[in-house]
């Protein structure tokens, strides 16, 4: 009834030379048509706002704006050649690396322990399931706050310390300076200067501390996500298989090793990758908790931008550092989905 | 018919004059909303502003409701970030709180962003009550911008007047005073210098203090011009004495902010700290008494200083109700009010003194007598993108203490700022 009307108003065009497109359109279902009329929105809204802003984005990463009034004069890739020679975005690279390291090891680590032990058929395993993954809920701002108190160095978890007595574990946690670094005296840091590897040797090449308290609190609130992950892959697992090893006389840990863990790699991929790109955006977490961080060790590539765009008004730097930060995201996602597209075409 | 037609289009020409002539009354006095923009959000700073607020019906006729749009934060770090969307957005406030000097010309005058005042001064003779030195500041090719409210001093070291009697001390007065009295505190066990520099303005403020200090205020002064060369031997004699400064720190500066080590000093864990006289309001906010004043090592006789101002943004809606509130923010009446409970002195020149506290007399006096030099780390000195630049190597410096390479980043950041060559 509906198509029958559609044709009855065309009669009064009827002169107008017709294009393929009616032929086309009535060919297609009305379900179809509800489908694509559901879906354009939708496209639309992504296509302006985040296709539209990362092209915009790109265009003022390579422009002249450097104040408050935009100047899009083409600047080429000056921004991005003078970022890479700032120190302090040299140092935002280091402490994005150690960051996505440490802490997609100790949510993945962790994650799996926490999900082994509640799959061992425990009483109210749901209590547990849930304890774990209650700190997910929380924004990571609040994160933030929360263990900033924790690990403040005159309260918290020091002033426990204190009291009991323990004072040797008293820890400057985010505000502690060090960078752990090859020594450059040290023989090693010799023979790295000899082949003109110095730089491997320069006191801000290492692992910042500081930077240990904020994976200790991305953990605290990611790795409950991980178990979660590794609960349904350790459920998917068919109990026959683990029980033809047992029967084999497999030990419990042997059956984790050769059978749950290989079965888990695609679980532990994609956790990878989901933790991974949490963990290149950084932001909320470290502007709550210990911002830059003595001499930038808990810096991160988002805060410099927000802070040199806002603050400073360098919008073209700062676009120029989202847009290395989208490679990057880029660079850990899209062989995942070129993947994981590969593997379903397989199925 | 046409009978009828006339009599309703005569009818509806009748309502609308009727209205017309009802808002041309209303017009005579000021309606709408006035959103005014600040970063003051605590104690005696929003006390002020409360005052202000409440001037405001006083001296504006009409009804004009009041929006406080605040956000919190020290030196109006996060307060920018939110103006600069807000403006480059096209949603300005009112009126918003900035300081005076480099800040407002640079950010926001030079790109066509304010309104210039000129008529405003001349209608309230604003020329011959505020300093000379502060006209120029706030104007930009000879027309004023901002109507400053305060004078803050960044330069003032703070101490506790009973430290420093239980150890026979007196407070320092050259940098060599400062390393003696600092080792003997250090030697009894307390913290020679509080710092709080979880945001990083307050090690840049401390760094000011001790540039101007070392180089004297001509030299300083230059710093900001291009005429003191940031290579020069001077400038690392005085990074040195930073330096040195910074090994009398407590160990924990990274994680406190400025007011919490301020708590160090009032505890008597820390004896002295090198802050804004708003510290001054800090202290007494919190009940402390046994506090004494002096300026840092070398400052004798300067008085760094910086303002808030308030301003109208182009565009700005209800322009009318921004200019009364301008009126009164520089009125004498609104700064006796609001001064005071701020913690700061008048930027005009005719307040009456007897309404403020001993430390604030006495910064009454200085202001009088001293040379008056431009604050870094408030905005007065340098361009935003210059002071985010010269952040961020204070940042690095606190931690690596490497004199070297913090002076050339230094001298590459006057670069970029398109000051030095």
């Amino acid at each position: 009834m509906q198509t029958g009307g559609a044709a009855g108003k065309t009669g009064a065009f009827s002169r107008l030379p017709r294009l393929p497109f009616g032929k086309l359109f009535r060919s297609v279902s009305w379900d179809r048509r509800i489908a694509v009329a559901l879906i354009v929105p939708s496209t639309v809204a992504v296509a302006v706002f985040v296709y539209g802003f990362i092209g915009w984005s790109a265009l003022v990463s390579v422009s002249e704006w450097d104040t408050v009034r935009p100047d899009y004069d083409f600047a080429g890739l000056r921004n991005f050649r003078e970022l890479f020679s700032n120190f302090r975005f040299q140092l935002d690279i280091r402490n994005m690396v150690v960051f996505t390291v440490l802490f997609v090891l100790a949510c993945l680590v962790i994650g799996f322990g926490l999900a082994a032990l509640v799959d061992r058929g425990i009483g109210a395993e749901g209590v547990f399931r849930s304890i774990y993954l209650f700190p997910m809920a929380v924004s990571f701002i609040v994160t933030g706050v929360v263990w900033r108190w924790l690990l403040a160095p005159r309260a918290g978890v020091n002033l426990l310390f204190d009291r009991a007595g323990m004072d040797s574990l008293k820890y400057a946690w985010y505000t502690d300076p060090t960078v752990l670094h090859v020594p450059s005296e040290s023989r090693l840091g010799e023979a790295l200067d000899f082949v003109g590897l110095g730089f491997l040797a320069d006191a801000h090449f290492g692992l910042p501390l500081a930077m240990i308290s904020v994976v200790i609190a991305a953990t605290w609130q990611m790795s409950g996500f991980v178990m979660v992950l590794y609960l349904a892959g350790l459920r998917a697992i068919p109990e026959e298989m683990k029980e033809a090893a047992r029967v084999d006389g497999a030990s419990e840990f042997q059956v984790i090793r050769h059978i749950s863990l290989p079965l888990l790699r695609p679980v532990t991929l994609s956790a990878m990758i989901i933790l991974g790109h949490v963990s290149l955006k950084i932001f909320d977490l470290i502007v709550a908790m210990s911002r830059r961080g003595p001499g930038f060790a808990t810096d991160v590539p988002a805060l410099f931008m927000f802070e040199t765009t806002f603050q400073g008004g360098y919008f073209a730097r700062g676009a120029a550092i989202s847009i290395v930060m989208l490679l990057s995201v880029s660079l850990l996602v899209i062989p995942y989905l070129i993947w994981s597209l590969r593997r379903e075409a397989r199925v | 018919m046409l009978k009828r037609k006339s009599f309703w289009l005569i009818s509806v020409l009748v309502i609308v004059a009727l209205a017309l002539v009802a808002c041309g009354e209303e017009e005579k006095g000021l309606g709408g909303k006035l959103e005014v923009f600040s970063w003051w959000t605590t104690g005696g700073e929003a006390a002020g502003l409360q005052k202000l607020f409440d001037l405001y019906p006083t001296v504006c006729p009409g009804d004009v409701e009041i929006i406080n749009a605040t956000v919190a934060g020290g030196a109006g770090f996060q307060a920018r970030q939110v103006l600069t969307t807000r403006m480059l957005g096209g949603d300005p406030p009112g009126s918003f709180q900035v300081h005076m000097g480099h800040e407002l010309t640079d950010t926001w005058v030079t790109t066509g962003y304010m309104e210039p005042l000129d008529s405003l001064f001349e209608e309230e003779n604003w020329k011959d009550v505020f300093p000379k030195g502060v006209l120029d500041i706030i104007s930009y090719q000879g027309k004023p911008y901002s109507v400053p409210v305060n004078i803050h001093r960044a330069n003032v070291l703070w101490y506790n007047k009973q430290v420093f009697s239980a150890n026979n001390l007196q407070p320092p007065a050259t940098f060599d005073d400062f390393f003696r009295v600092a080792d003997a505190l250090k030697a009894k066990g307390i913290t020679p210098l509080a710092l709080g520099d979880v945001e990083v303005w307050s090690s840049t403020h401390l760094m000011e203090t001790v540039l101007l200090g070392s180089l004297g205020a001509e030299k300083y002064k230059g710093l900001w011009t291009g005429d003191t060369d940031w290579k020069s031997a001077d400038v690392t004699k005085a990074l040195e004495n930073f330096k040195k400064m910074l090994s009398y720190v407590n160990s924990d500066h990274s994680g406190l902010t400025w007011d919490q080590a301020n708590d160090l000093v009032i505890q008597g864990k820390a004896a002295m700290t090198i802050m804004g006289d708003w510290a001054n309001a800090d202290y007494q906010a919190k009940k402390f008494t046994d506090y004494g004043w002096a300026p840092p090592p070398g400052t004798k006789g300067m008085y760094q200083a910086l303002s808030d101002t308030f301003g109208l943004p182009k565009n700005a809606p209800n322009p009318e109700a921004v200019k009364c509130w301008l009126k009164v923010a520089g009125s004498k009446a609104g700064q006796e009010a609001f001064n005071p409970l701020k913690g700061s002195i008048c930027a005009r020149t005719d307040c009456d003194k007897s309404l403020f506290n001993p430390y604030l007399q006495s910064a009454i006096d200085d202001w009088a007598k001293d040379a008056i030099v431009p604050s870094l780390a408030h905005g007065a000195a340098a361009s935003q993108g210059w002071v985010t630049e010269i952040n961020d190597a204070v940042t690095l410096f606190v931690t690596d203490q490497n004199v070297s390479s913090f002076q050339q980043r230094l001298a590459q950041a006057c670069v970029e700022a398109k000051v030095c060559r």
